[in-house]
């Protein structure tokens, strides 16, 4: 007699359906995060021009006990005159359920490119600062953290 | 909703002094559920504006990504005597503001 259902068949598709998620979350888990540079929310920012490394120094905790409140400060070097300043800089998440995180105009009256501000981080992950330049150059530096209660997300 | 500002109490001309913003608001994330299972509505300042004499001088475009209570530090170049003022609105329509002297001399 012939089963259309067989036990061997069975425990085979079962094996594969609950091996699937395990398979997802190990396939987030080792894929490689794009570099900053080529992250489409830096690129988004930046609207298709280059971003390179340098000139941004992002400071950020490589540990965060809690990810509610998180000290950032964003310091690009500029001679921050009318010719030449920085306009913006853009905070971007990895890993937080909305990716930009802040977006801070400036100009030559600000003197100096310094900003600092407290971030929620929902997880381990890199953050990327970008500047946009006056001259139309991007400029990033990037940080990763380790995020030990992550913000954002509620488990009740 | 009450904001403080911080600034140095007197500047010269010419000198880059350093602004510093804390402003009392939930940021609600819209991510979190209340004690029913209900989502809790967004409700995190947008825009953040700082003028200083009457001038622009530095606007933030905030979201869930910062954190309550946000704090901003930045910096300009004191000029003359004048007012230092801050507005933002929020998700709920919200509008607040604070304002605090500086005085260059």
């Amino acid at each position: 007699m012939k089963h259309a259902f067989s036990r061997r068949g069975f425990l085979a598709r079962t094996a594969g359906v609950l091996a699937l998620p395990a398979f997802a979350r190990l396939a987030q888990a080792q894929t490689p995060a794009l570099a900053p540079a080529l992250d489409p929310r830096v690129q988004a920012f930046a609207r298709g021009a280059l971003v390179r490394p340098g000139r941004v120094t992002l400071t950020l905790p490589s540990l965060a006990d809690n990810g509610n409140s998180v000290p950032a400060r964003i310091v690009v070097e500029s001679p921050m005159s009318a010719a030449d300043h920085v306009k913006a800089i853009r905070l971007i998440s990895d890993r937080n359920p909305e990716p930009v995180m802040a977006t801070f105009r400036l100009g030559p009256q600000s003197g100096r490119a310094d900003i600092a501000t407290r971030v929620r981080l929902a997880g381990s992950q890199r953050v990327t600062a970008v500047a946009e330049c006056s001259d139309g150059t991007f400029w990033y530096d990037a940080r990763s953290i380790v995020v030990t209660i992550s913000a954002c997300l509620d488990e009740s | 909703m009450t904001a403080r500002i911080q600034i140095p109490a007197q500047a010269k001309p010419g000198e880059v002094i350093e602004i510093r913003v804390l402003i009392q608001h939930p940021m609600e994330t819209g991510y979190r559920y209340d004690d029913a299972g209900k989502p809790i509505p967004r409700n995190t300042i947008r825009t953040l504006n700082c003028r200083y004499d009457g001038i622009e001088i530095f606007s933030a475009e905030l979201g869930p990504g910062i954190g309550a209570n946000p704090y901003l530090q930045f910096t300009t170049v004191a000029r003359a005597s004048g007012d230092v003022e801050f507005s933002w609105v929020d998700d709920e329509g919200v509008a607040g503001s604070e304002r605090q002297r500086l005085v260059v001399a």
